[in-house]
């Protein structure tokens, strides 16, 4: 229990700092600005209030209210109610981070089971306990690959089709070091193969990213390119979609070195916008170099299983200044709601969800390229998300679906100018042919118009 | 605690042995105590690298601790330790023997005058205890 000072306490203090009153601490801030008159309407009663907020809160619309067909790095995806029955648990729910780990056998486990499923995902041989969300596991992955360099390599080659937020949060991670990052301008052509960025690779480079699907949601194959990063001595990250990964080849297969991602699809709701979940894998060998902490699986002295936190020599609170990361803190309510939601849908599950999300994308493209006006901006394979070219800049178009209730897609002109009139469209299981249909129908008034 | 007289030792607990131009450096059985049951070791320089005297040359994890390990001299690297690696329990077991860490080519041999003795150094760490 916290048992705050006592007044005896309080006195004590004072008196040893030499002053009579807590207020005389604030003596060196102006008088008329100690207690500002804060404008604040009337008090009211809790019913008066509950009644306000609720009024308020109406005026949202969810996706609940809308057809979603909003994507970009966050996705509409069902949330079985089990996922928010097991993580509302109280000894989950209230938990903070163990700091006596392995008192908490029950948060190790459920710990050591999302690193053990997040692994089998991408085909990789370790995953920590996870990260604040996909772009801040991006920028880890940098900290990560320069790390293992030593300061030898200090370039990183990012995508051009790798998410814009995401390449932000690079910049203001790596913004004031000596790493360089290089590609990825906005403006440059994004409508190419990762082939592109082969030629960038050379004996300075620490790392590639690419993001699988890509931002325009296209698929691509990185075996060559992961390849070609390796020839020269430089590791690839690719940041995925953990759901397209339920159906596609995963990374590991590619001679990935690094994945990492969005956890979000898997069972967290879009909340808007937070908490997510930041996927964190690698291969063995790098294990060291890897921020974050990492559960493991041991038996203690009467032979029984038991969770441990290990390889903790690597963590900022021993190491330091010269640990990967400073930042240790993992999204452990998250994960364990991505943890019973792939423990739920299982391998098939997963398959089925990815493959519902794939054919109903497809039918949507499909629909919307016939319509006059409208065409499909890449021919390359996609996942559930693709770039349509409309006849309307797409802040007109989304306005006019919105007055439809439907949540539009992605207005891409606002982080690639040469995109304008481009919409990005996401396309879940949560999707009904009907809402399909009735997009497909707002969309050709416009093409008429 | 053993400090062999022959050696010269750092403030930082590396030690190393002199043969003409020549040094072989490691750390000594007082930071291998400390450090306890060491996990991990990695040499982080190569053979033909230039060091100046307290660039970093290796890291050590124990289960309770990670430390650098500065070269005590300035030079060219002429060999590391391949084995350490695979084996980096051996520290704690023979920290003056299989366990050295890279040898040496000094580029400035008066660097090692201020080093310590096996007396000084002895002094210097019963004043952390």
């Amino acid at each position: 229990m916290f048992i705050p000072h006592t007044d005896a306490d309080r006195a004590a203090m004072l008196r040893a700092v030499g002053i009579g009153t807590l207020e005389d601490l604030f003596n060196d801030v102006p008088e008329k600005h100690r207690f500002p008159v804060l404008n604040l309407p009337p008090a009211q009663t809790e019913m008066e209030i509950s009644s306000e907020l609720q009024e308020m809160s109406l005026a949202n619309e969810s996706v609940r209210d809308l057809a979603c067909f909003l994507g970009a790095g966050a996705y509409n995806h069902y949330v079985p109610a089990a996922v928010d029955a097991i993580i509302r648990r109280g000894e989950f729910l209230t938990a903070y981070t163990p700091y006596q780990p392995e008192l908490s056998q029950g948060t190790l486990q459920t710990i050591f089971e999302y690193q053990s499923n997040v692994a089998a995902l991408t085909g990789m041989e370790v995953c920590n306990a996870s990260h604040y969300d996909g772009a801040t596991a991006v920028a880890e992955a940098v900290n990560m690959a320069i790390a293992n360099f030593r300061g030898k390599r200090n370039k990183v080659i990012l995508s051009s089709a790798l998410h814009p937020q995401y390449r932000q949060t690079v910049r203001t991670y790596l913004g004031s070091s000596q790493v360089v990052l290089v590609g990825g301008d906005s403006r440059a052509e994004i409508k190419t193969t990762p082939d592109a960025l082969i030629p960038m690779i050379d004996t300075e480079t620490a790392l590639v990213i690419v993001q699988y699907p890509d931002f325009f949601g296209r698929i691509y194959d990185y075996t060559k390119l992961a390849a070609a990063a390796h020839a020269l001595g430089a590791l690839i990250a690719v940041s995925v979609n953990p759901i397209a990964l339920g159906m596609f080849k995963d990374p590991g297969s590619m001679n990935a070195d690094i994945v990492i991602g969005e956890g979000q699809p898997l069972g967290i709701p879009l909340s808007f916008g937070g908490p997510y979940l930041g996927l964190f894998a690698t291969r063995k060998e790098f294990v060291r170099k890897m921020a974050g902490r990492l559960t493991g699986e041991t038996i203690d002295n009467r032979g029984q299983r038991a969770y441990v936190l290990t390889l903790t020599a690597r963590e900022q609170h021993i190491r330091r200044e010269k640990a990967t990361s400073n930042i240790c803190t993992n999204q452990g309510l998250m994960a364990l709601a991505s943890t019973v939601y792939m423990s739920l849908l299982g391998k098939n599950g997963l398959r089925q969800v990815a493959e519902l999300c794939f054919h109903k994308a497809h039918y949507t493209a499909e629909k919307i390229a016939n319509l006059p006006g409208y065409s499909l901006w890449s021919s390359t394979t996609f996942f559930n998300e693709f770039v349509i070219r409309c006849p309307a800049p797409a802040s007109e178009i989304n306005d006019l679906l919105l007055d439809h209730d439907i949540l539009g897609g992605y207005d891409l002109s606002q982080d690639f100018p040469k995109l304008e009139n481009h919409i990005l469209i996401a396309v879940t299981e949560m999707n009904t042919r009907d809402q399909i249909d009735r997009l497909v129908d707002v969309l050709a008034e416009v093409s008429h118009g | 605690m053993n400090l062999p007289k022959n050696l010269k030792y750092t403030e930082s607990n590396e030690w190393i042995s002199i043969e003409g131009k020549n040094g072989t450096i490691g750390i000594s059985d007082y930071a291998q105590d400390q450090l306890s049951d060491i996990v991990f070791a990695e040499v982080i320089v190569s053979e033909g690298d230039a060091v100046k005297k307290g660039d970093t040359i290796a890291t050590i994890e124990s289960v309770k601790a990670a430390a650098d390990v500065y070269s005590p001299v300035s030079g060219k690297i002429l060999s590391v330790n391949e084995e350490l690696g695979g084996t980096p329990e051996v520290i704690n077991t023979d920290p003056y023997g299989v366990a050295w860490i890279v040898k040496v080519e000094l580029s400035n041999p008066t660097e090692t005058e201020a080093l310590l003795d096996a007396t000084a150094y002895e002094k210097l760490i019963q004043s952390h205890e």
